[in-house]
């Protein structure tokens, strides 16, 4: 979870579980907001019915009742789910009707369908009947063997899944039985041992332990690997299952997807005992540490919480592809243009010849053979104009390239592949790789303007390391790292030392206080201010056992960092945790044992901001310890005592969060018996409460914490990641927008700001910091006058953030969450948007989950610019989905923010290399592949439409059918998908040497409508030569339909490829092979077609080829159809070159080796990488040479085939080893499609 | 690397189009228009009744003049003028698999509306086979016949593998409207070269097709008499008729667009690079320095 949240989030693990529907409608907190942003997503109303269903109190006509051991009774009135699971989609009767309906979801094949619709009428039958279906059918093909391959998949997964086998007890018997996971219903109990996964979710009724406690790791759920305990109630833990029998009826809520939520009670031996989220085991859950664990069957297969999680990734559309389809009307309107004139001409032609037609010989509309002689297959000039224009669509259907969607999304999958495999992107620390969930939005990387980013865990490590404290007014920050011997005083156990797995620096001064003797006031309260730390937690404390049989490590497991670190700290002062059950703690007080009763704990949530323990010390006394975040314990303080102290310890919080450290303010009070009395009752019937639990307990917690002295307050400090700042410099220069959005304070947020280069000395900031919409207002028009006084001062202001040298003042925007309140959704946030797009940086501070989402809205909404949202935290969901781009960093925080995410990935610098590097190529490839496929669409369209100018308008096409059905599917489709993969115009080491070249993308210069407009000039000039010159030199002779035909088709395959190798910027073997490859395999193909006897145009292509004028036609289109796009480009390039282009040239004449690396085509091989080692060796040329044979051959494939043998090797290897990459990464996709 | 590539595509093409050109030229070519002419005076007003008019006498005598030495073989083409052969419902009317096999002589779907007569299928049925070519030519020279060789003018591809020699034709031009020429029924399909010619549609509505051979040469100013048996019906849509004969090159029949068209790209392409090359000296850059970039050009940078 989020620890980003206001500061001194720390405390409790689970945030607000509980049900609170006062809170809810004034914020959203953390954790519900991180479950229910799926909602949406899947878009099902039952959904969010589900959510709502947690959030209520439950009442019996929606709670679901389970019979303890007996799944018959609970069964009876309603069938609950079984637990066998079923994440397949079809069935192989479904599969074929439900494939079928799935697929033609999409608009293209509904007109790829409609179009073959049309052609089966007989009047309209342009192509033969299988020619027009051929196409369609092709890609239903393909995409219905891919999902099947996937559902076969998953059907195999879920049987394994279903077959696992756990122990059952059998139904009202004695014994635990081996039972197939399927075969496990609702109220059954089962028995897991130590390590096993869990079946379903159950609720624990007994564990190993006496105090029954369980501990589970939840990674396969949320991704946090840390241990998380459970608890089984203390009324069912003395019952011993397999032997006197169980009997008891367990009242929950109905199944939802809040993974971090349930509300349940359980009535046994005729009591009511309350149950909640740390009474339940889900399905998923490894036990760790436990021996075993029972627990009773509540729900099962697709109800559990894990199933109803899954959803699938976020489905956006890119940018290009919003624009393509602005070029997709244009083509549209294109296409009805071309068809409307060909009906048009047509009906000309067909009224000058009307009195001709009966009987000429080319057209005959009178039908002898019938008695009537009646007109044959004619019906009217109007009809016959509506038939060829019909017509014409069905022979112009490829003017919209369909086949353009599926190329798009294997370039998609293919560039997806190398970001996932480049080494640049893999962090080493956490083992993660670069992971692209979302598949379609790839192109969108390379026009980001504006990043939202959250600072901890994303900016930072979100790796909390104790500072320094402050204890009754007195600060305690020379710390220094303790060596291992201070250890040697404390947690000595028998003749074993524990020692803390981490070490944690401590003040000398603070330390001798702590050792020395007597009782000094200092030094009683440096007591209780550790003792505070040590206990005020849920942190567990585990023993590792070392090589040294003499030492043990405390490893302390938690889900917060922050507290975490706490109690490494008090642990390095001498109080060591070494031991928590549900009912106590054992704590190591400067080398004495201690036990300790936890009394009641009142968890973190986010209204409090605070948590809070009740602890029975050893003598007798009953103390209050509280934590929390400042502005919630200054409130809770009492104020009366010690004014000075409380004066020091905020001047203290002030100086330890101008540092960037996050502060947390400790405090305690001892209770009196007659206030213990008061609140242990007052607790006992809340946390026993039926209705309102939830917002009880919050009362009772709030009645308790109340007149504390303050102990004192802890800094901790919380690392930049490594390579932030460069990384922020570089978005900068790229002209990327950097905003961060945080949780915490705003002196934290500012000093992080400053180290991580975000803001400078020489910056303006502009502080809004306001508690009402008016002052807001007055803040924000203030700092619009100040912008524009500045913007006056140095005219042409308004580019310095892609300039390098700012010429004028750099403005910072810091804003804090409660002026958000007022700002965001109300008129002032057009002022907002004024101010904050003038302004360099932007730091909003003290903001909320939605506000975050709200803030990105802010710019989306307004400008057309590209947003990123970056983070790691649950907290992060709501921006990163809002974004156009959402990315996830996989770090301490568990999986909510990558499974949200469109990108996930390790550290937050990989965004240079992701954007700069592999954005801009996606951008550049993905835009180039688009105009590229409107081109060779429509150059063919193009030059048939010109032939039905020679045809009477009747639509005729010399190009025989089945060319025209390949040509976009074979003879073309595959060079563009290569490049559209492979293609780089510059090298990484370009890019990022010059971020700035970053802006072609987010000026859209690789594609707009004027490209898209020269496109089409070039495309209508390259069919007139396609189409004139072998006319023109055709014209008064004996050439057949069929050949010239043939001469067509080869041409407008040569050509287009020509016009695709003249824009590849780096060649490598498979461009070649892709692209020479295609214009032979186009030849064969039409060898082939000319083969068959039965086909009109037999034996065409070998008389055509035989004649010398056909290779002089091919030579002359091929050359005159690339001459002015050829002198267009060199002209544009050598006269007013872009920045890509000088960046290119001065790769390849700056800098030799840069050209050398060209020669390798993918660039995880060019670059040192750790998982490509193996490769590394295998393409070392001095370790192949010696594999390898020498002599002859080597000699004979050097100077023959261009290429050194190794070379020839070392492509092979290349080939192989990227078959295995990709398929083991559809492999993963496919797996992971099957969890998500 | 621009100049040189547009230098040496000048280079490569001004020479092919050089050649192309000669080659052209040495094309004789007589071309003679006959369908206006070979109608008698009387019947110049209501030419598609002369045409129509199965009693006429459709004999009509054309004389040429060799304007150049002919080498053998002079080929003899007829040269139809706007008739459609590729217009859609012509090329689809007519049905390979009879052509091929005698097995599928009822094959004839495709044929509409020339697929049957009298209730039985037509071989070759369609509406191409059914307007067959019927004007005959006869070549004389100074009263001597000039003998036209009318074997080998089909592919032979065609009469192997695409028309049968066990198909022959059969209720053809039987029908209520006689289309063109009629055929010998006892000469099997494959043997039938005028109508495989015919049957290899043209690809534009203009075309020629290979009539015969004249295989002895033609010298200058010789007077060559054709006796034409004008027949063939182009008055019904304003088609012209013509008499070609031509010697061939390596390019072909007379044709200068080739040679004019590798001329214009490769001067074009010459006058290119002599562009890029005066570009070059006056507006000269350094390829790949730095300074060029827009940011470093200008401290704005890109107006965003």
């Amino acid at each position: 979870m989020a620890h980003d949240g206001p500061p001194p989030s720390p405390l409790l693990p689970e945030p607000p579980i509980r049900p609170n529907p006062a809170a809810r409608s004034t914020r959203v907190d953390r954790i519900s907001f991180a479950v229910d942003t799926p909602v949406p997503r899947r878009g099902s109303r039952a959904d969010s019915d589900r959510l709502a269903a947690s959030q209520k109190e439950l009442s019996d006509d929606d709670a679901r009742l389970v019979y303890i051991n007996d799944p018959v009774r609970t069964n009876e009135r309603f069938e609950f789910a079984g637990n066998s699971i079923r994440t397949a989609k079809y069935s192989i009767l479904t599969f074929l009707p439900r494939n079928l309906f799935e697929q033609f979801h999409r608009v293209a094949y509904v007109y790829f369908l409609v179009i073959a619709i049309l052609n089966q009428l007989p009047q309209l039958a342009v192509f033969g009947r299988g020619a027009s279906v051929l196409p369609l059918a092709f890609v239903l093909l393909v995409t219905a063997v891919k999902d099947a391959y996937e559902d076969w998949r998953r059907h195999r997964s879920d049987r394994n899944e279903n077959g696992r086998t756990a122990s059952v007890l059998a139904a009202g018997g004695r014994q635990f039985q081996p039972m197939r996971w399927k075969d496990i219903r609702v109220g059954e109990i089962i028995k897991i041992a130590a390590n096993e996964t869990i079946p379903c979710d159950m609720v624990l009724l007994s564990t190993s332990d006496s105090t029954g406690v369980a501990y589970v790791q939840t990674i396969n759920l949320d991704g946090e690997s840390n241990l998380k305990t459970r608890y089984a109630k203390q009324e069912t833990l003395s019952k011993s299952v397999d032997k006197e029998g169980f009997a008891g009826l367990i009242r929950c809520e109905r199944p939802n997807r809040n993974i971090y939520g349930f509300h349940a009670n359980m009535e046994i031996d005729r009591k009511k005992v309350s149950l909640g989220p740390s009474n339940i085991v889900l399905r998923g859950c490894e036990l760790k540490n436990t021996a075993w664990a029972v627990g009773v069957v509540v729900y099962a297969g697709r109800e559990t919480k894990v199933m109803l999680n899954s959803s699938g990734a976020p489905s956006k559309r890119s940018r290009l592809e919003t624009h393509m389809n602005r070029e997709t009307l244009l083509l549209s309107g294109l296409l009805l243009a071309l068809c409307l004139v060909v009906c048009v001409l047509a009906g000309i032609w067909l009224g000058n010849h009307k009195d001709d037609l009966d009987y000429s010989p080319y057209f005959r509309k009178r039908n002898f053979s019938s008695d009537d002689e009646k007109d044959y297959n004619y019906y009217g000039i109007g009809m016959q104009i509506f038939f060829t224009f019909l017509m014409s669509v069905i022979v112009f259907q490829i003017m919209i390239p369909i086949s353009l969607y599926i190329s798009m999304e294997l370039v998609r999958l293919g560039q997806a592949y190398f970001m996932t495999r480049d080494a640049s992107l893999y962090d080493e620390a956490s083992n993660s790789r670069f992971q692209c969930r979302a598949l379609n939005i790839n192109e969108d990387l390379g026009q980001i303007k504006y990043i939202f980013s959250d600072k901890t865990g994303t900016l930072t490590e979100n790796k909390m390391e104790f500072q320094c404290a402050s204890i009754q007014g007195v600060d305690y920050s020379g710390g220094k790292a303790s060596s291992p011997r201070d250890w040697e005083a404390y947690s000595v156990v028998g003749n074993q030392f524990w020692r803390p797995k981490l070490l944690v620096k401590t003040d000398p001064e603070l330390v001798r206080l702590l050792r020395s003797g007597g009782e000094s006031r200092e030094r009683m309260h440096a007591r209780e201010f550790f003792l505070a730390l040590a206990a005020c937690n849920t942190i567990v404390p585990l023993t590792v056992g070392t090589p040294d049989p003499k030492q043990k490590l405390i490893d302390y497991q938690g889900e917060s960092p922050d507290e975490v670190a706490l109690v490494y700290a008090a642990a390095a002062y001498g109080f060591v945790l070494v031991e928590r059950t549900s009912g106590h703690i054992v704590i190591d007080v400067l080398g004495e044992r201690l036990r300790f009763d936890v009394l009641g704990l009142h968890e973190f949530d986010s209204d409090r901001k605070r948590m809070s323990v009740i602890i029975g010390c050893p003598d007798k006394r009953v103390k209050l310890f509280v934590k929390g975040a400042d502005s919630s314990m200054f409130g809770v303080i009492d104020r009366s005592i010690n004014l000075d102290i409380i004066r020091a310890t905020e001047t203290h919080l002030h100086a330890y969060s101008s540092l960037g450290l996050r502060t947390l303010v400790i405090g305690m009070r001892e209770l009196s018996s007659a206030e213990f009395n008061d609140w242990q009752s007052a607790y006992e019937k809340a946390s026993t409460a039926l209705m309102g639990r939830g917002s009880l307990l919050r009362a009772v917690a709030a009645n308790v914490e109340c007149n504390l002295h303050v102990l004192g307050a802890s800094g901790i400090e919380d690392k930049l990641q490594r390579g932030v700042p460069e990384a922020i410099e570089s978005l900068r220069q790229a002209g990327i927008k950097v905003w961060v959005l945080t949780g915490d304070k705003q002196e934290t947020a500012i000093s992080i700001g400053y180290s991580c280069k975000l803001l400078t000395s020489e910056m303006t900031q502009i502080i809004i910091n306001n508690h009402s919409k008016d002052s807001c207002r007055k803040s924000l028009e203030d700092a619009i006058a100040m912008t524009n006084k500045l913007a006056a001062i140095s005219p042409g202001a308004q580019n310095t953030l892609t300039g390098t040298g700012s010429q004028r003042v750099p403005l910072a925007l810091i804003i804090d969450g409660t002026s958000l309140v007022y700002i965001l959704e109300t008129e002032l946030e057009e002022e907002l948007f004024k101010a904050a797009t003038v302004c360099d940086v932007v730091l909003c501070c003290r903001v909320a989950p939605l506000q975050k989402a709200g803030i990105v809205a802010l710019i989306k909404n307004r400008t057309d610019d590209m947003t990123l949202a970056i983070g790691d935290g649950a907290n992060d969901v709501s921006m990163i989905q809002m974004a156009d781009v959402g990315v996830g960093i996989s770090g301490q925080e568990g999986r909510q923010a990558v499974m949200a995410s469109d990108f996930a990935m390790g550290q937050f610098r990989f965004l240079v290399p992701l954007l700069l590097v592999h954005g801009h190529w996606n951008y550049q490839r993905m835009a180039y592949m688009i105009l590229y496929n409107f081109y060779r669409n429509a150059v063919f369209v193009f030059m048939l439409f010109w032939y039905v100018l020679y045809t009477a308008f009747s639509l005729t096409t010399a190009i025989t059918e089945w060319s025209s059905v390949l040509y976009s599917v074979i003879y073309t489709a595959l060079p563009t998908i290569v490049v559209g993969i492979l293609d780089k115009d510059l090298s990484r080491k370009t890019l990022l040497k010059y971020p700035q070249l970053y802006g072609s993308g987010q000026r859209e210069e690789r594609y707009n409508l004027k490209l898209f407009i020269l496109t089409m000039m070039d495309t209508v000039w390259q069919s007139l030569a396609i189409f004139f010159i072998p006319f023109l030199a055709y014209r008064h002779s004996t050439i057949d339909g069929s050949s010239l035909g043939d001469l067509w088709t080869l041409a407008v395959v040569i050509l287009v490829n020509i016009h695709l190798a003249m824009d590849v910027f780096r060649w490598n073997w498979i461009t070649h092979a892709s692209i020479w490859g295609c214009i032979v395999a186009t030849a064969i193909c039409v060898i082939i077609i000319d083969s068959i006897p039965v086909l009109p145009g037999y034996w065409a292509i070998y008389d055509v080829m035989g004649t010398g004028l056909f290779w002089l036609l091919l030579l002359g289109i091929a050359v005159a159809g690339m001459v002015p796009r050829f002198a267009m480009k060199a002209f544009t390039e050598y006269f007013f070159p872009s920045d890509i282009q000088i960046a290119r040239e001065q790769e390849k004449f700056g800098n030799l080796d840069e050209a050398a690396a060209s020669e390798i085509p993918m660039s995880t091989f060019s670059q040192p990488h750790q998982g490509c080692q193996n490769y590394k060796i295998l393409f070392d040329p001095e370790s192949s040479r010696k594999t390898l044979t020498t002599g002859f051959v080597q000699r004979f494939v050097e100077s023959y085939m261009g290429f050194s043998l190794e070379m020839a090797y070392q492509r092979v290897l290349l080939a192989c080893g990227l078959l295995s990459d990709l398929t083991k990464l559809l492999k993963e996709r496919l797996y992971f499609a099957h969890l998500v | 690397m621009i100049i040189t590539s547009f230098a040496l595509v000048g280079l490569v093409f001004v020479p092919i189009g050089l050649a192309s050109l000669s080659a052209s030229e040495q094309v004789v070519e007589i071309v003679d228009r006959y369908d206006i002419d070979c109608i008698p005076e009387q019947f110049q007003n209501e030419r598609l009744a002369y045409i129509q008019n199965s009693e006429t006498n459709k004999t009509c005598t054309r004389n040429l003049i060799v304007p150049r030495k002919m080498n053998s073989p002079v080929y003899v083409y007829y040269q139809l003028d706007n008739f459609y052969q590729n217009h859609r419902r012509y090329v689809k009317s007519r049905s390979d698999k009879q052509l091929r096999s005698k097995a599928y002589e009822q094959v004839t779907d495709n044929c509409k509306p020339e697929d049957k007569a009298n209730g039985l299928a037509i071989v070759p049925c369609g509406l191409i086979a059914w307007s067959l070519f019927n004007d005959t030519y006869k070549f004389s020279l100074d009263s001597k016949v000039l003998e036209v060789n009318k074997k080998n003018i089909a592919w032979k591809s065609d009469q192997d593998h695409k028309f049968g020699s066990d198909v022959y034709p059969k209720n053809f031009q039987s029908g209520a409207l006689i289309g063109g020429a009629k055929l010998n029924a006892s000469i099997p399909l494959s043997e039938q070269e005028d109508l495989i010619v015919w049957m290899r549609t043209a690809a534009l509505p203009t075309f020629r097709k290979l009539y015969g051979k004249i295989e002895v040469d033609l010298e200058l100013n010789d007077k060559i008499t054709v006796v034409i048996q004008n027949n063939y019906n182009t008055y019904g849509f304003g088609g012209k008729k013509k008499l070609v004969l031509s010697t061939t090159t390596w390019i072909g029949g007379k044709n200068d667009f080739l040679g004019v068209a590798y001329l214009t790209v490769g001067g074009m392409c010459l006058f290119l690079a002599i562009c890029f090359v005066l570009l070059y000296v006056f507006k000269p850059r350094t390829l790949g320095d730095p300074s060029y970039l827009s940011w470093n050009r200008n401290a704005a940078g890109h107006p965003s």
